[in-house]
Parts: structure tokens; C-alpha cells; sequence
């Protein structure tokens, strides 16, 4: 079995140290690739020093495009699975074998992990836990079954979702409409309860203030995968 | 009226003359002018032409001559702007993809040195 932890990273120098150290105990024999989206902190120093590969963006491309340029390489290494860990510390590592295990026992093509299957009151602020439950309302219908926590990072992916991700990935806050690309193309997966702790350093993509306009470009995004799906599926 | 419509083309000339110009120190590629020079000249010809500026302002059932051409002028501005965001959209997706194709080659150099350096020592 190939497995490949990829963790994406802009400017965590704060917490990434820790992060990859945890990894690296937890799952000792498998790589850990840092895709760093062109820190200007010492992102990439942290993450060499503690023994991860780094794949350096030349600029600063966002979360979607620094995710799928990490889901492109390992696609081309050959990987047969993927697990992609926040550099924030609040992904524990203790679940990636749960979500693994999930992967190779089922036909599931994408294995999340979320923060509302295990029983524990969530950490996360309530502008985002308010997002999380608009989102899960209006993905229901789209996606035929409830998806608890649709903005979840900590996800695992088969070669299969790797395939679809490397020739198409949401540049922008990419979780959400990810799910729907993969709905639309007929593919599985499912949830794994996990606990989400609170980060522990660095700072948030999605502030406050960027909240309002998260929830416009997700649901707009939704909506225009859907739209160019349907299109493409018309056009046969 | 007379004003506006003087200003209009004032302001069409001198756009014109900013492409132009631009063109001549390629800060602009030809492709990315053709619009704005179309766009300068169809203002011209409306603010020089009352005619078709009454014809216009019946047309769109508009008691006001200077106001048809102000949603002209608006009309003409926003097929603009709705063209350069979709170039810049494709470039910014060209870019990405680059950009990706560049930290992923980059890191494949680097392996394949490392691992001649390992099969040297």
C-alpha cells in the first residue's frame, strides 16, 4: 500500500513543526509532503528540518491550487492513497488510520473526517458553525444524503479521487464543491467521526470578515459545478 | 446637451490616443486594444451624430437625447469589463496550472540531483 500525507501550509511556522513531528510518530514509515503555497514566514525551513518533503509553490496560488498541485504529484508518483492533513495542528493524526482503514475496506473514493459524528461538542467558532449547518442544508438535496461536516480538511482519498482531482479541483475554499465534483461523477464517500482540536498557531484563511463572502463563492461555485455538469452530461 | 455631447468626445479622443499610445510601448497587446478603440470610436460617432442619438433615445423610449448615450457609454464599458474578466479568468487559470506544473517539476529536479549525489557518495 502506497500512502502519501500531504499537508498543505501557508506560513505555519508556528505550528507545523509540531504537526509533522506527531505525524512522523504516529505513522513513522509514510512520507510526509508539505505543500508549501509560498510562505513568507519559515515554513519551508520548519517542514525540511523536521524531515518532510516540501513541493514550493513559485507564488502564492490559494488553498485549491496548492491542494490539487499536491494531489497532481502524487497522482504522477503513483500513489495508491492520500490523506490530507491541515498545517494548523487541528487535525489529529491519531484518526488518519480510521480514515484508512475506511478507504480499503469500502468502495468509498474520499473518506472525511468530521467533527460532528463522535459526540463531543465540536470546537470551532460560531460564524463558522453557523456556515457549517447553511452548507449541510443546502448540500442534502444535491448530494442525496447529509454530509455533517462538508467544510472538513481532514480528508483521505483513493488513486480513483486523485485521478479526478488532478484534472479538476475548486481553486477556492475547495472542500465544499469537491464534494459536489465527485457526486457528480458518480463517486463514493462517506464520513468518519474525528476530533478537531484547536489550532495551534498561525491564523484562519477564513476570517470574519471573509465569512459573508465564502458563503456567496460556495454556493455560487456549487451551483456552477452543477450547472457545468448537467451541461456536459446533456451534450453526450 | 451641446456639452456633454463635447465632452463625450473629448473623452472618446482621448482614450483612443491613451491605446494608441499604449500600443506604441506595448503596454497593451493588440488583441486587448481592439475593444477599447472600438469602444472610443462608437462613443465619437454617437456624440458627433445627434441623429442617431434622437434615433437612439426613441428607440429606447427615453425623452432625454444625453441620456441614451450615458447607457450607451455604459453598455459599451460593461461588454468591456465582461470580456477582460473572462481573459483574465483563463489566464488565471493558465497561470495556476503553470505555477503547479513548475513547483512540480522543480521538485522532481531536485529529487533526481539528490538521488545522483546519493549514487556518487
Amino acid at each position: 500500500m502506497r500512502l502519501l500525507i500531504l499537508v498543505p501550509a501557508f506560513n505555519e511556522e508556528a505550528a507545523l513543526g509540531s504537526v509533522i513531528r506527531e505525524l512522523r510518530q504516529t505513522m513513522p514509515d509514510v512520507p510526509v509532503l508539505v505543500v508549501d503555497d509560498s510562505s513568507t514566514d519559515s515554513t519551508v525551513a520548519v517542514a525540511r528540518a523536521c524531515g518532510a518533503e516540501v513541493l514550493s509553490m513559485p507564488h502564492h496560488l490559494g488553498l485549491g491550487g496548492c491542494v490539487q498541485a499536491g494531489y497532481k504529484l502524487a497522482y504522477e508518483l503513483g500513489y495508491e492513497y492520500v490523506v490530507r492533513v491541515d498545517g494548523d495542528g487541528q487535525h489529529d493524526p491519531a484518526y488518519i488510520a480510521r480514515i484508512l482503514e475506511v478507504l480499503q475496506s469500502t468502495s468509498c473514493d474520499m473518506v472525511i473526517g468530521s467533527r460532528y459524528l463522535n459526540g463531543d461538542h465540536p470546537y470551532t467558532n460560531w460564524v463558522r458553525g453557523a456556515g457549517i449547518w447553511a452548507f449541510r442544508l443546502m448540500l442534502r438535496p444535491i448530494l442525496g444524503k447529509t454530509v455533517h461536516d462538508p467544510t472538513s480538511g481532514f480528508v483521505g482519498l483513493k488513486r480513483t479521487a486523485l485521478a479526478i482531482f488532478s484534472r479538476s479541483f475548486p481553486l477556492e475554499y475547495p472542500e465544499i464543491e469537491a464534494l459536489v465534483v465527485l457526486q457528480r461523477k458518480r463517486f463514493q464517500f462517506q464520513e468518519v467521526p474525528c476530533r478537531m482540536r484547536p489550532r495551534k498557531g498561525g491564523r484562519s484563511s477564513i476570517t470574519a470578515v471573509k465569512s459573508l463572502y465564502y458563503i456567496v463563492h460556495v454556493m455560487l461555485g456549487v451551483f456552477v459545478n452543477i450547472l457545468r455538469f448537467e451541461g456536459r452530461r446533456r451534450s453526450r | 446637451m451641446e456639452r456633454l455631447l463635447n465632452v463625450v468626445a473629448v473623452f472618446s479622443l482621448g482614450l483612443a490616443l491613451a491605446i494608441l499610445f499604449s500600443l506604441r510601448r506595448a503596454h497593451i497587446r493588440v488583441e486587448y486594444s481592439v475593444s477599447w478603440l472600438a469602444a472610443a470610436v462608437a462613443l465619437f460617432a454617437l456624440s458627433r451624430s445627434q441623429q442617431t442619438l434622437l434615433w437612439l433615445s426613441r428607440l429606447l423610449g427615453l425623452s432625454d437625447p444625453p441620456l441614451a448615450l450615458l447607457i450607451m457609454v455604459f453598455c459599451v464599458f460593461l461588454v468591456v469589463f465582461y470580456r477582460f474578466s473572462t481573459t483574465i479568468s483563463d489566464l488565471k487559470d493558465a497561470n495556476i496550472a503553470l505555477a503547479q506544473k513548475v513547483a512540480i517539476l522543480e521538485y522532481r529536479i531536485e529529487a533526481l540531483n539528490e538521488g545522483r549525489q546519493a549514487s556518487q557518495a
